[in-house]
């Protein structure tokens, strides 16, 4: 547990922050749970809805095998236990985005139980966090407020699109917390193609729930924070809401059990309805639909064909290349950039690669704000500059100057040190005529430093790289140097 | 030659196939008789054009050779399940006007195999009712009132909630139909109306199509003026659609294979919780008659025992109104069928559905929101569900004495329009002895044995194990055939 550095400065002291997180990730599948309509992003309004998504009478569902092993493998990304037998219920409630008047879901018997995830954080250490279950249920469809002054518009193309909804235990302590929780969610998801995570279509939501607390005391009361769909709004939603709470209760208010929402333009939560306002789902088994039962070697297949997980590279990266877990962390967060790291590290240094890549590369690219897919400087092209530095062609000061260049032009490193002569000198005969001319012109500085000035030490290097156009290889001309001085 | 309307499904199949008369000839009969009998309100919306054009393909099939099992049948069709573009209520004023765009799995294959739709048929609403009196279209009225002549007058109820089916079949204003039995509402009506009706196994014919009332109960079978009519209805109505998952995937046997073959040696069980308080003498007596013809055809008879009993009509309406509930909320004026606007989505929904349904669906609603509400779940929905298992048990462990159970089929003959109405759980009784099959998923039967009093018909009803309807309509043809059930209904076609 990481106590102090999260804490909130109260007038009272200090407050822990508690936050439990509900992530609804939509299954990446061809089509819905229980129907047979398309789930594609950007159609038109009511193109992709079957009788059954409408809920048209004598309608029935039918489960879609794809999305339920979609659940098993996002389980095992999660670490969690899968539930061979579990069972659909009914969630009821009305809305005029929901056609049938409940929400086919999970209660009791969820596909998959406890589980737990790994964050990295910044300071390198290593936070676990329990999933308490993920289960599938299916999305509703969308109000349209603001078409008509009069009347409200329904699309229900999203209506029976599938969910998982992953709820973890009330383990995160801080708005740092919850934001990389989310992302490394995301990128578990990702790695396992269960769900493409793009936050802005709505592929992933949040709901957030907020408590605090004195350090080590009792859990406060909570609220929950619907619907947040930015890992940034997510942060902001959770720092304005324990602040929020600090405040009611230093100034002798209760914090009231209620589901609020986050204003994305204000930054603020507030309240949509209260506890006493919440529904009464009336959950039940669906009579629809038989308890799901899976096969044992079914969920043995999944499991023997899972990916490598955004963990088990991080790893990897830890034991074989030798980085830090946070290095390593940001190199596996997404998939296409651990795969450029690996073809730019493979047959050179690790820790080098790592570098350039979280170094100039990621800064050359965010400036632009381009994804790594969209770089111009390929792997290998990193790969060639590397070994330019390896093989003391160039020095890394040169190195920065050649990446500038292939990143400009996307010229190969090699052939950019050639065309400007940018090869570093590590001739030992021709570094020592070259010290030996600037010893010979400044005497003075020679005995000054012989007789204590070791500063000067800097100067001798500056000019004999200013006499070589910089190409001298700098770690040699230290060590001629401090030979010759010494004399 | 005497009137076609006369003749069973299985008599006039045969007609066809010998070209004594046309598919056509057949279902113009049955036009000019759906006219005849619309007194009895049985027919909610009738497709004569629709009829004669499917006579027409099924007479070019009997010309080319191409006839199929059912080819120029006129059927009617209970107004639950959904008919492609043709108007589908279930009896509701909140579905009034609804076309549906696709044809149910039962009805398809019942055109599949050549059927005729004369039209479709009331009941109540929702399938919600003992007596066809919650239509939202009428009351359905029985074609055997007035069999008394000291009672003329009693316009009698033709049971529900496939009233409109055993009114048509009765009256002869169908040749077959189909029903759906949630808690015996093919089997009280069949009993009520002199018509023998099937419910088949839990699984045994799609759902998908078909109105929903309570999910875990509702099964599609036949209504038909016979034990061999109902064996060849049955063939075409059965069998497994991926469409529903809680369809059964099993091969349809040949039930007619099943009705010749005798019941010498098979062992009848005869539940003694099945004597209810204030049961009327002339069911009992009926019931022992039907003991001794079965005993006399060769049948074992054996006492059994199926203790939950006396829960089953309770447990009944806690899972069938809790099921209800839910799957009436998609009727809530945004999609299809009737809306009444307001001035904000709960008011459009309050008055959409207090003006769309009946006083005995929302009773039911009501009921079935109160047991799966927070607080009470456990002690009704939850208790409900354990006390269904006991209800199954006990089955399961009579079926290993005896091979069915004959039991009457309703505690009553058919009343009069405005009998029972004053306390909803007098009507519900009438369904005391059908609702433990529904809970339990078995295969149950009903055709009429004898006359009340009343001159009324009665019938009695064979339940067998599951997915055993072949030995279920084995006895019903031995009981038939000893029985020998000829009255007609005062009136008819």
């Amino acid at each position: 547990m990481n106590t102090n550095k999260n804490l909130i400065k109260g007038e009272t002291g200090d407050w822990e922050i508690v936050i439990g997180m509900e992530v609804h990730a939509q299954v990446l599948s061809e089509s819905k749970l229980f129907s047979g309509a398309a789930t594609a992003f950007g159609a038109e309004p009511n193109a992709q809805v079957s009788f059954v998504d409408a809920a048209m009478p004598g309608m029935l569902p039918v489960i879609n095998k794809k999305c339920v092993e979609q659940a098993v493998r996002t389980g095992f990304g999660i670490n969690a236990k899968i539930n061979l037998h579990s069972v659909f219920d009914r969630k009821n409630y009305f809305y005029a985005d929901l056609p049938s008047g409940y929400q086919i879901s999970q209660f009791k018997d969820p596909i998959v139980g406890e589980g737990k995830i790994e964050l990295d954080m910044p300071d390198g250490t290593t936070r676990t966090i329990g999933i308490t279950r993920l289960h599938l249920e299916q999305d509703a469809g969308k109000s349209l407020h603001d078409q008509n002054p009069a009347e409200s518009y329904i699309d229900l193309n999203r209506s029976g699109v599938a969910l998982m909804e992953i709820v973890s235990e009330p383990d995160l302590r801080s708005a740092e917390e919850a934001g990389l929780y989310l992302k490394k969610l995301r990128t578990i998801l990702r790695y396992l193609g269960t769900c493409d995570g793009n936050m802005d279509e709505g592929s992933m939501r949040a709901d957030v729930n907020v408590s605090v607390r004195k350090p080590g005391g009792p859990l406060g009361t909570r609220c929950e924070i619907k619907n947040v769909n930015s890992m940034r709004f997510v942060m902001q939603a959770v720092e304005y809401e324990a602040r929020r709470q600090v405040e009611i209760i230093e100034g002798g208010g209760v914090i009231k059990q209620e589901t609020r929402l986050f204003d994305n333009a204000k930054g603020e939560t507030r309240s949509m309805r209260s506890k006493e306002e919440a529904h009464d789902y009336r959950y039940f088994p669906d009579p629809d639909l038989l308890p799901l039962i899976l096969d044992e070697a079914w969920v043995a297949n999944i499991k023997a064909t899972l990916p490598e997980l955004p963990d088990d590279r991080k790893h990897r990266y830890i034991k074989d290349f030798g980085l830090s877990a946070y290095d390593a962390g940001v190199l596996v967060a997404e998939k296409d950039t651990a795969v450029y790291f690996e073809k730019a590290a493979k047959g050179r240094e690790g820790k080098l690669a790592a570098n350039w890549v979280m170094g100039e590369l990621f800064g050359a690219l965010n400036k632009e704000n381009k994804g790594i897919s969209e770089s111009p400087v390929s792997a290998e092209a990193l790969g060639g500059l590397l070994d330019l530095i390896l093989n003391n062609t160039i020095s890394g000061r040169t190195a920065k100057e050649v990446f500038e260049e292939m990143y400009a032009s996307g010229k190969a490193a090699a052939a950019i040190v050639e065309e400007k002569g940018l090869q570093q000198v590590s001739d030992v005969g021709a570094l020592e005529k070259a010290i030996d001319e600037i010893l010979a012109q400044n005497p003075d500085k020679v005995a000054d430093y012989r007789g204590g000035k070791d500063k000067l030490f800097g100067f001798f290097v500056g000019q004999v790289m200013k006499n070589t156009g910089g190409k001298a290889n700098p770690s040699l001309v230290n060590d001629l140097l401090k030979k010759k001085l010494a004399g | 030659m005497s009137s076609l309307l006369e003749l069973t499904l299985a008599q006039a199949l045969d007609g066809l196939k010998t070209k004594k008369f046309t598919a056509t000839e057949l279902t113009n009969d049955y036009i000019k008789a759906t006219e005849k009998c619309r007194g009895l309100n049985a027919y909610i919306v009738e497709t004569p054009e629709l009829a004669l054009k499917q006579a027409k393909e099924s007479d070019a099939r009997y010309a080319n050779g191409t006839a199929r099992p059912l080819d120029g049948m006129p059927l009617g069709i209970k107004d639950l399940f959904c008919t492609d573009n043709v108007q589908t209520t279930a009896g509701s004023n909140i579905l009034r006007g609804f076309k549906p765009q696709y044809e149910s799995t039962v009805t398809s294959q019942l055109f599949r195999d050549g059927a005729v739709m004369l039209g479709k048929l009331n009941l109540d609403e929702f399938a919600m009712g003992s007596a066809n009196i919650t239509s939202a279209y009428g009351n359905v009225i029985n074609p055997w009132s007035g069999a008394d002549p000291v009672n003329a007058a009693r316009k009698l109820v033709p049971g529900g909630s496939s009233g409109g089916s055993a009114a048509a079949v009765s009256a002869r204003c169908a040749i077959a139909a189909t029903g759906t039995d949630t808690g015996g509402s093919i089997r009280q009506p069949a009993a009520f109306s002199g018509i023998t009706g099937i419910k088949p196994t839990y699984g045994r014919c799609s759902r998908w199509g078909i109105v929903a009332y309570a999910s875990s109960l509702d099964q599609a079978g036949p209504m038909t003026r016979d034990v061999r009519d109902a064996a060849i209805m049955l063939r075409s109505m059965a069998g497994y659609d991926a469409k529903d998952s809680t369809s059964v995937n099993r091969p349809v046997p040949n039930y007619l294979d099943a009705i010749e073959g005798g019941i010498a040696g098979l062992r009848i069980g005869i539940p003694k919780e099945y004597r209810v308080d204030g049961m009327p003498a002339e069911i009992e007596t009926l019931w022992q008659q039907g003991i001794k013809m079965l005993q006399d055809a060769g049948a074992e008879i054996v006492d059994i025992s199926l203790p939950h009993t006396k829960y089953a009509l309770a447990t009944y309406y806690i899972v069938a109104t809790a099921e209800c509930s839910s799957n009436l909320a998609r009727y809530d004026g945004v999609r299809f069928g009737e809306r009444e606007i307001g001035k904000n989505l709960n008011e459009m929904y309050e008055n959409t559905r207090a003006k769309g349904f009946g006083a005995e669906v929302r009773r039911r609603i009501m009921l079935g929101t109160y047991v799966l509400s927070a607080g009470y779940y456990d002690a009704y929905y939850l208790k409900g569900q354990k006390v269904r298992n006991c209800i199954a048990r006990d089955f399961g462990q009579a079926f290993k004495q005896c091979d069915a159970i004959l039991t009457p089929t309703a505690p009553s003959d058919a009343f009069a329009i405005g009998e029972k109405q004053d306390d909803p759980v007098k009507m519900w009784l009438n369904d005391v002895f059908t609702v433990p099959v529904n809970l339990a998923g078995l295969p149950a039967m009903s055709l009429p044995v004898g006359l009340s009093a009343n001159k009324l018909p009665l019938g009695l009803q064979i339940i067998g194990r599951p997915f055993d309807e072949s030995t279920v309509l084995g006895i019903g043809a031995a009981l038939e055939a000893a029985a020998g059930f000829k009255h007609v209904p005062p009136f008819h076609a």
